[in-house]
């Protein structure tokens, strides 16, 4: 597909009111795109907050197990590994990222629908439903790694609560991962839109809501990923 | 004077969004970067020594820039985008340092307490 300029005249994704149904702030700005980065800048405040509660219980657990170094309990002699996966969480990662992209070609379909597709080709990637489908399994796919991960914690004696490493890492990126399940099911409802009626260039500022929100979740994952996961 | 009417910023804003070309090259420099981040993880001689820390939040710091300024468009959004993003953005890394001074973390990190 060729190099598209993005996005249309007809798109205006990038926040200034032009109908579509939202109000116009004195700005010229629509509310919602107001309404979504106020929220997201919230959302920095709590998980911030989760993280520095995180990194404030690293390391003062008097029991096991840790996330990166293995202990042997005085009690019974069992030998806990060090429970972080890091092959597993890294490819949860890539995946995280790559429906980030999926997600921004989402947005950049619906802003040129109106663009003519010649092959067929053109039109499986210049298709909304393509990259919402994709973005929408591959964050399936992120949340089964998550499960995944929790699951295995559990089977290895680590739960919310065993010690302070257990009770702050499940909420921070249990937090995090319902965020991505609000995420998904709000890419689901743009989907049935997509089905019902077609999502229309007039309807990229509502794509494009979901598109911050879910880059947002993208972004926290990064500092949590390299935070939590890969600084010992 | 020059003009700062939405209207005129609006078409200035046009003019400088991503290609779909951008959107993947972006793609691709964020596996890179994730892919070297892991690979520093499992090389000792890296990890062992003091550039590894920072060099994993420089790298995630890289990585938030670019999601947050190409696919998030905040480099082409109006100006209160960037500032109901940031405001928080910076209230939330204070305090999240001032917590860590508090707690010592970083105290003892930076050999302040003996």
């Amino acid at each position: 597909m060729t190099a598209t300029t993005i996005p249309t005249t007809a798109a205006h994704d990038d926040g200034h009111a032009h109908g579509g149904g939202g109000h116009h702030t004195s700005l010229g700005l629509d509310n919602r795109k107001v309404a979504i980065w106020t929220f997201i800048g919230s959302e920095c405040m709590l998980f911030a907050s989760l993280i520095s509660t995180y990194l404030i219980y690293k390391g003062r657990s008097p029991a096991g197990p840790y996330p990166h170094e293995a202990w042997t309990s005085p009690t019974t002699g069992e030998v806990f590994p060090a429970i972080l996966n890091i092959p597993v969480t890294s490819a949860s990662t890539f995946v995280l990222l790559m429906s980030s992209l999926a997600m921004v070609l989402a947005l950049a379909a619906v802003q040129n629908k109106d663009v003519p597709k010649h092959t067929t080709w053109e039109r499986i990637l210049g298709s909304s439903k393509t990259w919402l489908w994709a973005t929408c399994l591959l964050g399936i796919g992120f949340l089964g790694c998550q499960a995944y991960e929790f699951t295995s914690f559990i089977h290895e004696g680590l739960t919310m609560r065993t010690n302070l490493f257990g009770s702050s890492f499940f909420t921070l990126t249990g937090f995090h991962g319902a965020h991505v399940t609000a995420g998904v099911v709000w890419l689901f409802t743009l989907l049935a839109i997509d089905y019902k009626r077609g999502l229309r260039p007039s309807d990229a500022l509502m794509v494009d809501i979901c598109a911050l929100y879910w880059h947002f979740v993208d972004v926290v994952w990064i500092v949590i990923f390299t935070l939590i996961y890969l600084i010992k | 004077m020059a003009n700062h009417s939405p209207a005129a910023e609006h078409a200035h804003d046009e003019s400088l969004h991503p290609t779909w070309t951008t959107y993947w090259k972006i793609a691709v420099i964020l596996t890179v970067i994730t892919a070297v981040e892991v690979s520093a993880y499992y090389i000792p001689a890296w990890e062992n020594s003091w550039v590894y820390v920072p060099s994993m939040l420089i790298m995630s710091a890289v990585k938030f820039y670019i999601v947050v300024m190409y696919y998030m468009h905040l480099k082409y959004d109006h100006k209160l985008f960037r500032s109901l993003f940031t405001g928080p953005l910076l209230v939330a890394g204070l305090t999240l340092v001032g917590l860590l001074f508090l707690f010592s973390k970083l105290v003892l990190r930076l050999g302040l307490l003996s």
